[in-house]
């Protein structure tokens, strides 16, 4: 997202709905944090209301949510409905002549998700060159790794065999990030399959399943920020 | 019903260049009037229910205004969280419609008989939930379907209540219609079955008891001051829908006079049973099965009125 957000997407803070920005659907939507991090970095909304985050009364939900909360482009929450609403607007857009693009950001786990597949046929079919579908390949997913859950390798091919222009980045790479983010295929939707360690920088949560769900207590907060610092 | 919904959506379109129909392939003999007229907002999502509706909300975020059209359970049931989701919450301006209301298809099983839909799209927030009756009221709703921002269902039918609308004021909106008056009961519902309605209260009249009928246009808005300024004062009230007693019309009506404070003990309700129908036959033999018949309409309607 700050690769996105630093350099590959057009946006205006301070005009949210402008017809000439870029669109970002985060349909992993239990990442919803990073997104509110990220938009009140780059000057949606004051950093302030980042405290709200999940509190009493907030709008700030652990689930991405657009209600009142400039620059969300969509709200999510339940997996594999992003890519499918990205391949409308970029199908809108396309027949609207506009050349803003369309990214969306996914789940490995979510490609479990059948309408994701649908989307995959649809957005291949109808050529949406202004499409672009990011995979956070950490290869971890609720309960166990991907492997043991539904397998989803050769993961490449399968994006290769449904029309899609497939890139495979090391996700924790910027540079990679950004120079495939900032080309576009003549004709078909492309694919960003970045491959990614989850808690990557955090010594006690790298690939490990209880980080998942769990959340920092005081004295893990304090240690995980230490490790982070030091990066 | 469907053909006249077709050549009403046409004259939409022909007015309004942001209405873009989109079906997961269905409609074969029907809806190629729309592709031949407008190529290019007219596609074919393929057999992709859930797809089709996240990209209808995709497109109605800019700007568009789409039209999803299947059979009954498929472009509901089968993307009932994609409606939620994708284009409740976001008040998308997606019109579901589906043809093949209750028992339209009944011969086909089970899988085809759109009879809890109703009930299903009424618990959904922002979904203006429309169930036309006859061929004059389904054009009628599509006018206000479209004069509306925002997520609509609209349930056509197969069959159709013979409709004399001469005499008629233009639907609006969140308002019941009287088609027939009378001041002993009063017979309430939506759909095609409301042919039946007129029968039975036709016959009723024969008799002696003076039968009031209502449709019931939008089921999503409603609420209890349209029954007051359209003459629903009956004492005896008998709802009438091709759909699950649970949570459809005669619910949303109960709910209404409960909380207006109104009576219920005169309240009946028919409509189908908490049950699946695994045998098959044309619609007007199940409805037969399940009292939504003219005689049995008017059974229900004798016993309503105490005879």
């Amino acid at each position: 997202m700050a690769v996105l957000y630093s350099r590959v997407m057009s946006f205006d803070p301070s005009e949210p709905s402008s017809h000439l920005r870029d669109r970002f659907i985060l349909s992993k939507g239990h990442a919803g944090a990073a997104v509110y991090a990220t938009l009140a970095r780059v000057g949606f909304f004051e950093p302030d209301l980042l405290r709200t985050h999940c509190g009493e009364n907030s709008k700030l939900s652990g689930h991405v949510s657009h209600v009142d909360v400039p620059g969300v482009e969509f709200s999510t929450g339940s997996l594999g409905h992003g890519l499918g609403v990205g391949t409308g607007m970029a199908l809108a857009l396309k027949r609207l002549a506009k050349s803003q693009r369309v990214f969306v950001l996914m789940s490995d786990g979510e490609c479990d998700e059948g309408s994701v597949w649908e989307a995959a046929l649809f957005a291949a079919h109808h050529d949406l060159n202004g499409l672009t579908a990011i995979i956070d390949y950490n290869k971890l997913q609720s309960l166990k790794s991907v492997n043991e859950t539904l397998r989803l390798e050769p993961f490449a091919d399968k994006w290769q065999s449904f029309g899609w222009q497939v890139h495979q980045v090391d996700g924790h790479d910027h540079d990679e990030l950004a120079a495939v983010l900032n080309s576009r295929d003549d004709q078909r939707p492309s694919v960003v399959i970045a491959h990614t360690t989850k808690g990557r920088g955090v010594s006690f949560m790298e690939n490990s399943v209880l980080w998942h769900y769990r959340s920092p207590q005081a004295d893990e907060f304090e240690a995980a920020l230490t490790e982070l610092g030091n990066l | 019903m469907r053909d006249v919904f077709v050549e009403a959506l046409i004259e939409e379109m022909r007015v309004r260049k942001d209405i873009f129909l989109l079906t997961a392939d269905l409609g074969f003999g029907v809806l190629h009037k729309v592709e031949d007229e407008f190529p290019n907002r007219f596609l074919n999502v393929g057999i992709a229910e859930q797809n089709m509706a996240s990209v209808a909300a995709g497109m109605a975020m800019e700007g568009l205004t789409v039209v999803c059209y299947s059979i009954g359970n498929f472009p509901t049931l089968r993307c009932l969280e994609q409606l939620r989701n994708d284009i409740g919450y976001h008040k998308a301006n997606v019109k579901v419609v589906t043809v093949g209301g209750g028992f339209s298809y009944g011969p086909l099983g089970m899988s085809h008989h759109a009879t809890e839909d109703l009930s299903i799209l009424r618990a959904l927030p922002n979904f203006d939930v429309i169930v036309p009756s006859s061929m004059w009221e389904v054009a009628q709703c599509v006018r206000v379907m479209f004069e509306v921002d925002g997520p609509a269902y609209l349930r056509l039918d197969k069959s159709n209540m013979p409709d004399d609308s001469a005499a008629t004021s233009e639907l609006v909106r969140g308002e019941i219609r009287c088609v027939r008056s009378g001041t002993d009961v009063a017979l309430v519902g939506c759909g095609g079955v409301m042919g039946n309605a007129i029968d039975a209260a036709v016959k009723l009249e024969r008799e002696g008891i003076s039968v009031a009928v209502f449709t019931v246009p939008f089921v999503e808005p409603l609420d209890f001051a349209s029954f007051v300024s359209n003459g629903l004062t009956q004492a005896v009230v008998v709802t009438i829908e091709e759909n699950a007693l649970a949570g459809g019309l005669g619910s949303k009506i109960l709910e209404l006079f409960a909380d207006a404070g109104r009576q219920t003990s005169g309240l009946r309700r028919i409509g189908l049973k908490r049950a699946y129908e695994s045998t098959v036959g044309s619609q007007e033999f199940l409805r037969e099965r399940h009292g939504l018949d003219t005689e049995s309409i008017l059974a229900t309607l004798r016993r309503a009125v105490g005879q």
